[in-house]
């Protein structure tokens, strides 16, 4: 019963009688690429519709290029004992220097160049956004799709550990583990990761999965044969994915947002950031004297709220994509 | 008579990213009073769309090409927002598609035909209007004492039956029941089909069945028109459609479906599939399906033309056959 | 009780699939702190029998349990109690590497063809998904394989559909595809839920003789709910009414529509609209609507709508299945 069955047609012609030619000139493998290429092009062109979000992604663009400057600028242009985002101190000038040429953006009160440090820490928001992000979604899409699928026992428990990771207040929480253990960018993006995953991430694409489950292509796949995991993996992972990829983009925002107030608090090992900026600029008391150094604040400030709001609009624009019903005719 | 309702070579597209679908084209018919009309056709026909059209509830993609619809002598595109207010419900109301989702779950059935009552006739006391209602409800076989249930205390049939009630509430002189029965089961399908046709004969109402059931439509109306991609293909007095279908798409219909009466016999299939509205066919929109057509099909749009009294079709090459019996002309199978 | 035989089409006695007593009951919502108040009998001791190479048709309204017999026959479903057996194999004991055989005896069709095809799936990975699940032929024998179903569905040339969402197809086309899922594995057995009742007219008379040529070349049984009598009458050797769980009328479809003798089977099928306005119809002979069988009483389940209700139909039990003719069966006391 395990070889090929065939209709009783195909069966007369069996052995060496000439086979059925499915016409198909081209490898499977690089048929399914062209399709995905195709499909891809097809969503990009409903992701251009959308003003807001091509416009974040320009803004997102934008930041990669100047994250990328970083290391031609210290290794070619700048003098690293000058331009240091950390160690470094121009000993010419009083400090803070608000804007002058060859500080564009000022220095901070140790002698530091602010746009340097804007520079080399652009990176490093770029790793820490898109990393916690990509766990939070990785770790969710699984836990969703299985509480959903199986219910019972393993929804409980994951539905429990969520709410109790939501009836957490996120910040203080990371306060405490940042003072306990000295988080550097990867452990701390990893916690956040998980953290994100097992709160609100995992009940929305629960939710989610749980709208796929009662569609009849799962009954479909069920009666195919399909073992319990092989629905998971085949049917109910492909469908949530895109909103888990519509909320990793959300995920980047509350990343960065978490890594600045905990910079501003000063509990985590990160040597720049541009958390870090603003806290340097506070316990330097210069965030009392508000207007009069703004250099020190402001360039930072704006970063953050521009380099989240960029992630949160392309997020509205890939809405777009997976929810066809927001398209507009 | 004057109709009461007349359709004049009624042409509507939606405008969509893709381009203009050809949604209703060149529809002309007229309904006297007291007269009931079945329009049959498949989905994505039309129906719908003429329905909405003589509503003016079109969605604002939508675009009146040519034609005018009259109601009572009227041109509905020419009055005015407020005076077609009135008109809707007084002198036509709608009987739409699932339709047991039209009513409000947070309020009790009565209070809704009610509020109706009292919005669309200021000079009724809420009394008044409650007698109405309860006459009503006695009209359509709902006991009286049910109007102070909410909705999900009634059953399907039950919701059908409210929703009907509704629609006679301001006693208009044309109802428009889209699909009324399609989501009830035969039994409570027959029953309300018996129900509306009562009530219309006895209020001498007139009344536009919209289906895809080309049975339903047989049961119900005095005038049969039958849609096919945006068009009127063939329109006449029920007897007469039925008996002796002209048009070949039509004829397909009819014989495309099982029944269970008399012998069993083999079903005509009407190959391909419905066009594409945005880039309808030359000539015939039914020529790619048809096994009649000829060049002059695919080359020239056939128009109305009077094959009896009061029987039209738009068809090059029309089936002579009678329906039951016989030989069977021009249906591929 | 009395087994129900296969009608005169089955001499040979060649019985594939036996459904005895099988019950599904639910317990409904209610009860906060876990009382259970009420059951309801979506399927209520049911038993049938369908032979080789026959198509039995299941008709009814809806809620009337037909849908939660076809997913018990292929297991999507769990019974309360009874038993299935499917070619020698009893369905409720199966496990583990028999469920692979299993499912390439048994398949089942969709009545929705826009909800029962992963829209994330190209239709090479859904007709092939059988064969992939149950590791059946290697890539090369399953992409001929899947040619040669689209092919026989009509969907030709496959290569031209093969790599294609479902959203590019038409409804139509799109039930082909899932009849073509359906038969990949070549069952003998196939559920068939409504598989044409969402299709246009006439799209629906193609697919529906397609059913009728495929029963014909691959000798399979069908199980063909529907809720249509026409339609059951144009498909099926066999017919078996269902009202609220229970079996009232089983026998050949010709006898079940031209000589019914249960008062519902009767009603039903006075009730289908005619497309022949010269015809009159009779009223259906029933009183008030459908009820749900929530904790039934102890009476004939058809006893509250019926024209011709006696005493003895609500002092006894449902009535059993009884031969009124040969191969002519109906539950009712009053015959």
């Amino acid at each position: 019963m395990n070889e090929l069955a065939t209709s009783p047609n195909a069966r007369q012609s069996n052995g060496e009688g000439p086979r059925f030619d499915p016409g198909i000139t081209e490898p499977i493998w690089k048929i399914r690429w062209k399709m995905n290429m195709r499909s891809l092009a097809q969503n990009w062109e409903v992701f251009k519709e959308s003003r807001v979000g091509m416009f974040g992604l320009m803004i997102i663009i934008a930041f990669g290029i100047f994250g990328l400057l970083w290391p031609i600028m210290i290794n070619f242009v700048w003098d690293p004992l000058v331009y240091h985002p950390v160690v470094g101190f121009d000993p010419i000038m009083m400090h803070p220097s608000p804007p002058v040429a060859g500080h564009l953006l000022g220095t901070d009160p140790i002698g530091r160049d602010i746009l340097a440090q804007l520079m080399f820490s652009t990176g490093r928001e770029f790793l820490l956004g898109v990393l916690s992000a990509v766990i939070s979604v990785v770790v969710g899409t699984f836990i969703g799709a299985m509480a959903a699928y199986y219910g019972g026992f393993t929804d409980t428990l994951f539905m429990r550990l969520a709410d109790i990771v939501m009836l957490f207040p996120f910040v203080p929480l990371l306060v405490v583990i940042g003072s306990m253990m000295r988080l550097d960018i990867f452990s701390f993006a990893v916690i956040l990761g998980f953290l994100e995953a097992f709160g609100g991430i995992t009940v929305i694409l629960k939710a989610q999965a749980l709208q796929v489950k009662v569609r009849p292509y799962i009954d479909a796949a069920r009666v195919a044969g399909g073992s319990d995991l092989h629905i998971i993996r085949a049917h109910i992972i492909p469908n949530v994915l895109p909103l888990s990829f519509l909320y990793m983009m959300f995920n980047v925002t509350a990343a960065i947002v978490s890594e600045a107030t905990l910079s501003f608090f000063g509990v985590l090992n990160i040597d720049m950031s541009w958390g870090m900026m603003i806290h340097t600029a506070e316990t330097a008391g210069y965030l009392f004297d508000f207007g009069k150094y703004w250099w020190l604040w402001a360039p930072s400030g704006f970063f953050i709220t521009l380099f989240c709001a960029a992630f949160y609009m392309v997020g509205r624009g890939l809405d777009e994509v997976v929810n066809p019903r927001l398209r507009k005719r | 008579m004057d109709a009461l309702l007349k359709v004049e070579d009624f042409t509507m597209h939606y405008s969509t990213k893709a381009g203009w679908v050809q949604a209703v084209d060149g529809i002309s018919f007229a309904l006297n009073r007291g007269q009931s009309l079945g329009l049959v056709g498949e989905s994505g026909c039309g129906k719908t769309s003429i329905a909405m059209s003589i509503m003016r509830l079109l969605p604002y993609n939508a675009q009146t090409k040519r034609g005018k619809i009259y109601l009572g002598g009227r041109d509905i595109y020419s009055m005015t927002a407020e005076e077609f207010r009135q008109a809707r419900w007084k002198e036509i109301s709608m009987i739409f598609q699932a339709a047991m989702n039209a009513l409000n779950p947070v309020y009790t059935v009565g209070s809704q035909i009610v509020e109706a009552i009292v919005e669309h006739e200021p000079d009724t006391t809420e009394e008044e209007a409650r007698r109405r209602v309860a006459e009503l409800f006695d009209l359509v076989g709902i006991p009286a004492e049910r109007s102070d249930h909410y909705p999900h205390e009634y059953s399907g049939g039950m919701k059908q039956r409210a929703v009907i009630a509704m629609a006679l509430a301001c006693n208009p002189s044309l109802i428009i029941a889209d699909e009324p029965t399609t989501a009830l089961d035969v039994i409570v399908q027959d029953k309300i089909l018996r129900e509306m046709e009562e009530i219309r004969r006895r209020i001498n109402m007139s009344m536009i069945y919209i289906s895809h059931d080309i049975s339903v439509i047989a049961e119900v109306s005095d005038i049969v028109g039958v849609m096919y991609a945006g068009k009127l293909m063939e329109i006449g007095e029920a007897d007469d459609v039925f008996k002796r279908p002209r048009h070949p798409y039509t004829y397909g219909l009819m014989h495309a479906y099982p029944s269970i009466l008399g012998d069993k016999r083999d079903l005509a299939t009407i190959p391909g599939e419905p066009p594409n509205l945005m880039a309808p066919p030359e000539g015939c929109r039914f020529n790619p399906r048809c096994d009649r057509a000829t060049d002059e099909c695919r080359a020239v749009e056939p128009l109305m033309t009077k094959v009896a009294p009061e029987h039209s079709i738009a068809c090059h090459n029309p089936v002579w056959a009678p329906s039951s019996g016989g030989e069977q002309v021009g249906v591929a199978r | 009780m009395a087994l129900p035989d296969s009608g005169p089409t089955n001499d040979v006695n060649d019985v594939l699939v036996r459904v005895q007593n099988l019950t599904k009951h639910y317990p409904v919502g209610r009860g906060f702190f876990h009382r259970q108040h009420a059951v309801l009998h979506a399927v209520d001791d049911i038993s049938f029998e369908v032979a080789r190479g026959e198509v039995l048709g299941l008709v009814g309204e809806s809620g009337c349990g037909k849908t939660t017999t076809g997913r018990m026959l292929v297991r999507l479903t769990n019974p309360t109690s009874g038993s299935i057996v499917i070619d020698g194999t009893d369905v409720s004991s199966i496990s583990g590497a028999d469920m692979g055989t299993f499912r390439q005896k048994a398949q089942m069709m969709f009545q929705d063809p826009y909800e029962s095809l992963d829209p994330r799936m190209t239709i090479f990975d859904i007709v092939s998904e059988p064969l992939n699940v149950n590791h059946i032929g290697n890539l090369e024998q399953r992409e001929e394989r899947v040619a040669e179903m689209l092919t026989r569905v009509g969907l030709a040339p496959p290569a031209t559909f093969m790599f294609r969402f479902p959203h590019e197809l038409s409804g139509g086309q799109r039930q082909r595809v899932a009849i073509a899922r359906a038969l990949v594995v070549n069952p003998g057995f196939v559920v068939a839920d409504e598989p044409t009742s969402m299709l246009d007219v006439s799209i629906r008379t193609g697919v529906m003789k397609l059913l009728a040529e495929l029963r014909e070349e691959f000798g399979m049984s069908y199980l063909y709910i529907t809720h249509d009598l026409a339609v059951a009458r144009y498909l099926c050797d066999r017919i078996a009414v269902m009202y609220l769980g229970k079996i009232v009328e089983i026998a050949g479809s010709e006898e079940v529509i031209g000589n019914p003798v249960h008062p519902y089977t009767r009603a039903l099928i006075s009730a289908v609209p005619v497309p022949d306005p010269a015809v009159v119809r009779p009223i259906p002979n029933v009183r008030g609507g459908v009820s749900k069988p929530i904790n039934p009483a102890p009476r004939c389940r058809f006893y509250e709508r019926c024209p011709a209700a006696q005493k003895v139909c609500k002092e006894s039990d449902h009535p059993e299945l009884r031969e009124v003719a040969p191969g002519h069966f109906a539950a009712c006391y009053i015959l």
